[in-house]
């Protein structure tokens, strides 16, 4: 067994990682999710905010981090459109525009009464990354004196007396890199006081912690984080709970568990190997 | 003259940057500042795709290892900067019918989209999605117990794993007392990633500020000027 194991082709080890991961995808495995406390503090932040409060939601992602963070920019738009916040959508990475117009895509699909311009609007894409943040904070319409659809700010009902982003209630950041949730903390969150949450990828999870709570009012880390703020949703919200479309983070955890456990798997077996190989002198 | 301007530039918006925030009467400074900065972002862009432009034409006719890729890269630049600059298949705005690149570049059906949709969603998802594959024989080859650290490493990995998913709750349900639920994988990741890791997070954190402070000054000053490179 010993020497089977030690001369494992990988391409052993990427099958069943392959079917790890494909089989609860196939058996459609969902499991029960326990809300964690920055799961109810995210929450929290957005519920506990007067209906119809300006959000502005920067999604700094690409379809790279698609799989991990969609799902959680998905569930923050249904949770400010049911409590019929208005929306302002924003995205710093060159590829991040499609990604808001799956997020606009659930608004028209599933709330259809919302209306552009009123409810929810896009700025387009600028370059510059944290210096296109750091203008916003002063002067919205030096930097976008249109939105995505070429008309004018001052031509739209909710951003007509926006004069800059201090004029936000909250800042949500979707975000997988730089600019990112870092770039919101140190140039809008911090020197304005406005209360900022994030989602973010795994990786960058342990780098936003720090800011809790004074810089960030709560945290997202990843696809789990994400099904727990569904969870935390559908808790409050029957109309989401009712809605399979938001259940994606749920349902991508079915192989997230299974794939974790066979990595615990993994990493057993191969340090059996390796304490067998040492015990013969062979390490 | 070829670095001592480039050398003023840095210190002179240096400084007001650094004036604008601390005192507010010169806080439009800062903010003319920053327009500067987003012309020059673009202008940084077209010298990047330049550099791009001039490194994969080298590789090409020196027909160095690999070279074939350099031509599929420069390919697709030049088929994405023409479909985009022509806007393909986009309708013009609504609020402008009469100009023809009014139109939203990124528009349901246009070629950019096309392109987007069916080339770069699938090919950066599936490199995304083969680091699960690389992780796994990683686990199984590379992630051993061989001394102290290590081994406390992968005991903190095995927990926050199984603490991500459900797992970790499943795992102490029906036996676990309520006093130990704090032993729970998933308990136990939150406490590991609230204390342990803000904690070494944190002092990281401060560490890189200071370094940057540090060297934010010697270029300020003029003392380092490695970011000015070697002609």
């Amino acid at each position: 067994m010993y020497r089977i194991l030690k001369d494992l082709d990988r391409r052993w080890i990427f099958l069943a990682m392959f079917l790890a991961v494909a089989i609860p995808v196939l058996a459609r495995l969902v499991f029960p999710e326990v809300v964690s406390k920055q799961a109810k503090m995210v929450f929290d932040a957005i519920d506990d905010l007067p209906d119809g409060s300006n959000i502005l939601l920067a999604f700094d992602f690409d379809p790279a981090s698609q799989g991990e963070l969609l799902p959680m920019a998905q569930a923050f738009t249904r949770h400010c459109s049911i409590k019929g916040h208005k929306q302002y959508y924003m995205a710093l990475w060159p590829l991040g525009s499609p990604m808001v117009d799956l997020s606009i895509d659930t608004i028209e699909d599933e709330y259809p009464d919302m209306v552009y311009g009123e409810d929810y609007m896009k700025f387009s894409y600028k370059a510059g990354g944290e210096a296109v943040i750091r203008m916003i904070m002063q002067d919205l319409r030096g930097m976008f004196p249109l939105d995505s659809k070429g008309t004018q700010l001052d031509d739209i009902p909710m951003t007509k007396n926006i004069k800059n982003i201090q004029d936000m209630d909250l800042i949500i950041n979707v975000s997988a890199g730089d600019p990112g949730t870092k770039q919101w903390v140190q140039f809008a969150a911090t020197p304005f006081g406005i209360t900022t949450v994030s989602g973010c990828t795994g990786v960058q999870a342990p780098q936003m912690y720090p800011y809790i709570p004074e810089q960030l009012a709560g945290v997202l880390g990843a696809i789990k984080a994400a099904a727990e703020y569904e969870a935390a949703i559908d808790e409050v919200y029957p109309s989401i709970a009712a809605n399979k479309k938001a259940q994606e983070a749920k349902r991508r955890m079915g192989p997230q568990l299974v794939a974790h456990s066979m990595m615990i798997v993994f990493i057993l077996v191969g340090n059996w190997i390796f304490f067998v190989a040492r015990k013969r002198g062979e390490a | 003259m070829k670095r001592t301007v480039p050398l003023a530039i840095a210190i002179v918006a240096g400084f007001v940057l650094l004036v604008a925030n601390f005192i507010p009467y010169a806080e439009d400074w800062s903010l003319t500042a920053q327009e500067w900065f987003n012309i020059l972002a673009v202008g940084a862009m077209l010298l990047g795709g330049g550099n791009l432009i001039k490194l994969h034409l080298m590789k090409i006719s020196s027909k160095k290892a690999g070279w074939g890729y350099s031509a599929v890269t420069i390919l697709c630049f030049f088929l994405v900067i023409v479909v985009g600059l022509l806007q393909m298949g986009v309708h013009p705005s609504p609020n402008y019918p009469d100009f023809a690149w009014s139109g939203y570049v990124l528009e349901e059906g246009s070629g950019l989209w096309w392109i987007y949709a069916h080339m770069v969603v699938p090919l950066t998802s599936t490199m995304f999605a083969m680091l699960a594959f690389y992780v796994a024989t990683a686990a199984f080859r590379a992630f051993r117990a061989k001394n102290t650290e290590a081994t406390l490493l992968l005991v903190t990995a095995g927990i926050v794993l199984l603490g991500r998913t459900y797992a970790g709750v499943w795992l102490f349900e029906g036996w676990l007392p309520e006093s130990m639920q704090w032993l729970r994988f998933d308990n136990l990741t939150v406490w590991i990633m609230e204390i342990p890791n803000t904690a070494g997070t944190r002092a990281i954190t401060i560490g890189i500020a200071l370094g940057v402070v540090a060297t934010s000054l010697r270029i300020l000053l003029g003392i380092d000027r490695s970011y000015l490179g070697q002609d």
